[in-house]
């Protein structure tokens, strides 16, 4: 197709390309660059450097709260996560391969579930685990998050299980194991790929929980990243260079991680989305 | 048990058992299948199914912050609230509460807008990079990056770019000779913002998912058709557009349902502001639930409102799919 490209397509071609680039990066490098103004207030005068540095990273690791909110950000997203995938895994196994009484119905729960945002089930979750004393707890936020995670898991790994052949599991019925064993012995390991993209998946999406960590969440030091970092910029101060530093902070690792993973990613979604 | 264990599920056919023995014998074919879902079934109900119901009884009540139960210090306040049956149903749907119709309006609007502008834009980028040419993985890595930014994070970052005071945006426009825009402080120019984040954020999923299909269509189908003399908007709407299906149709549901249900963007720009006219739906329900005198009642009906909503929508979407389905097939 190259070859009959004349120049001009072609350099219309790439000027889109690099235009749509700029519009991508530029909001991030923009955070990145405002994060190194040390001098206060330099970010209200765009088209100043002041001076460059790495103050505002000393500032919000040594003088904020930023590594409390980052651990417990870490401890909720995991927890949600290895609980979504330990519960979901043998529900999508089950749903994948067997046909029983019931079938329909959790098929439905998990894709109606899976569509309820925060909003619906907020105002009873919070009276619930009020009532149990883990407002504020880790537990209590790993709980609701599983709320979005669960069925979230098992639509995916229903998905994923549904492209591995069914004679590996008449294979292995063959030689004596149990639906459980064919499973835990040959599905999982041949599922690998799957499942980490399911967990990487719940991993990002409890990461970036907003609405639950925002009213369950109620002392300074239970906070996760989004909930504190909001704190930096309130209507009473506008504290851009800690909130840019500590922007850049969660980004990085983020971006490393998911650039690795993001082919997966797709595929993961759409095999779980195109077959029901 | 073990000989039970042992046993395919998809088995031969049971033969004729009396009514009576029905439920043991379902019991006997199917205790695996159903001891493997039971934690799922289990969990679901309680944080799921549970709260749902008592959300329903919440609507039916006049609960706010002043009269539920509550403990303070080790005085037990006990609850006062009554049943009040469907006044805050018809509260809302009548719209004598004022808020539910402009915010439905705005939630339909900012759906199909963003995911509209998301489809376009990420196929348009795709089909772009579908093609040999220089520095494509570069141009690839570039645009991803966006997808790889925490919603929240993207959020805070705009917030900055849009500032009315100093931010770089309006300082951008001013250097062409437009006057600045209070981005987030009036109505139209914060919903013209949440959109624009929000398209921001969600055109690089779009591209990658997009551009997976575009190289799944064999080339032999172009070439078929540039013999045939197709012009290249012919053969957009007779190749690519027929290639792309199975997968345009399931992220465009995808995104209606995250774009939807988008939470982080609305409340971390704007806060739903000003004076509530980004708040979608769910933004509503939250605003309701926790700000200013706590309306659970009113929040819990209108999250009923926005999950029967959605249950529609899923039931209309598996009848999609399983149309869709059928039409492999045949």
């Amino acid at each position: 197709m190259s070859a009959n490209r004349g120049k001009l397509s072609s350099t219309a071609l790439h000027t889109t390309l690099v235009a749509a680039c700029v519009i991508a990066v530029f909001p991030v490098a923009w955070v990145a660059l405002t994060s190194l103004k040390t001098e206060r207030d330099t970010w209200a005068r765009p088209d100043e450097l002041g001076t460059i540095g790495l103050g505002n990273y000393g500032q919000v690791l040594a003088d904020t709260q930023f590594t409390t909110w980052f651990l417990n950000s870490l401890i909720v997203a995991t927890g949600t996560t290895v609980f979504g995938v330990l519960i979901a895994a043998t529900a999508g196994y089950a749903a994948s391969r067997m046909r029983f009484p019931g079938h329909r119905p959790l098929m439905w729960t998990f894709l109606v579930t899976q569509m309820f945002p925060a909003a619906v089930l907020i105002v009873p979750l919070y009276n619930v685990l009020s009532g149990l004393g883990l407002l504020n707890s880790y537990g209590g936020l790993i709980l609701a998050g599983s709320t979005i995670a669960v069925p979230y898991c098992a639509w995916m790994l229903k998905g994923y299980f549904d492209t591995i052949p069914v004679s590996i599991d008449e294979a292995g019925r063959i030689d004596g194991l149990s639906p459980f064993g064919t499973f835990w012995r040959l599905i999982v390991p041949l599922a690998k790929p799957g499942i980490s993209v399911t967990i990487f998946y719940s991993f990002i999406t409890a990461w970036g929980e907003v609405a639950f960590a925002g009213v369950f969440m109620q002392s300074e030091d239970r906070y996760t990243l989004p909930v504190g970092m909001a704190t930096f910029v309130s209507d009473f101060k506008a504290e851009w260079g800690l909130l840019t530093a500590g922007s850049v902070l969660v980004m990085l690792p983020a971006a490393a991680v998911f650039f690795l993973v993001q082919r997966h990613l797709v595929a993961g979604l759409t095999a779980g989305g195109v077959k029901s | 048990m073990t000989t039970t264990a042992v046993r395919p599920d998809n088995g031969v056919a049971a033969p004729q058992r009396p009514p009576r023995r029905k439920v043991r014998g379902l019991l006997a074919k199917h205790w695996y299948a159903w001891l493997m879902i039971a934690p799922v079934v289990l969990v679901i109900s309680v944080l799921v199914l549970y709260p749902l119901a008592r959300g329903i009884y919440l609507s039916l009540t006049n609960a706010t912050e002043m009269n539920v139960g509550r403990t303070i210090g080790a005085n037990e306040i006990p609850a006062t609230y009554d049943l009040i049956g469907l006044d805050n149903y018809l509260d809302v749907l009548s719209g004598a509460d004022g808020a539910f119709y402009p915010r439905l309006l705005w939630t339909i609007q900012w759906t199909v807008i963003c995911v509209t502008l998301h489809f376009t834009l990420g196929l348009g980028l795709a089909m772009l990079l579908n093609r040999a040419m220089r520095l494509r993985t570069l141009y690839r890595m570039l645009l991803i990056l966006p997808w790889a930014v925490p919603p929240f994070v993207a959020a805070f970052g705009w917030r900055l770019i849009l500032n009315d005071q100093g931010g770089v945006l309006n300082a951008v426009l001013g250097a062409v000779g437009i006057s600045g825009v209070d981005w987030l402080g009036q109505p139209l120019a914060a919903k013209v913002s949440v959109i624009m984040v929000n398209v921001w954020l969600g055109v690089p999923f779009m591209m990658v998912a997009l551009l997976g299909g575009l190289q799944t269509i064999p080339k032999e189908l172009y070439e078929a058709a540039e013999m045939d003399g197709a012009t290249p908007w012919q053969r957009f709407r007779a190749v690519t557009m027929p290639g792309l299906r199975p997968v345009s149709g399931t992220v465009v549901l995808l995104g209606t349902i995250w774009t939807f249900n988008q939470f982080p963007v609305i409340a971390l720009l704007t806060g739903g502001g000003p004076g509530g006219s980004t708040n979608i739906l769910v933004t509503e329900a939250y605003e309701r639930a926790f700000q200013g005198i706590r309306d659970y009642a009113g929040a819990a009906t209108y999250g009923a409102v926005i999950a029967s909503m959605l249950v529609v929508f899923a039931f209309f979407y598996q009848r999609w799919l399983r149309r869709q389905s059928a039409e492999v097939l045949t």
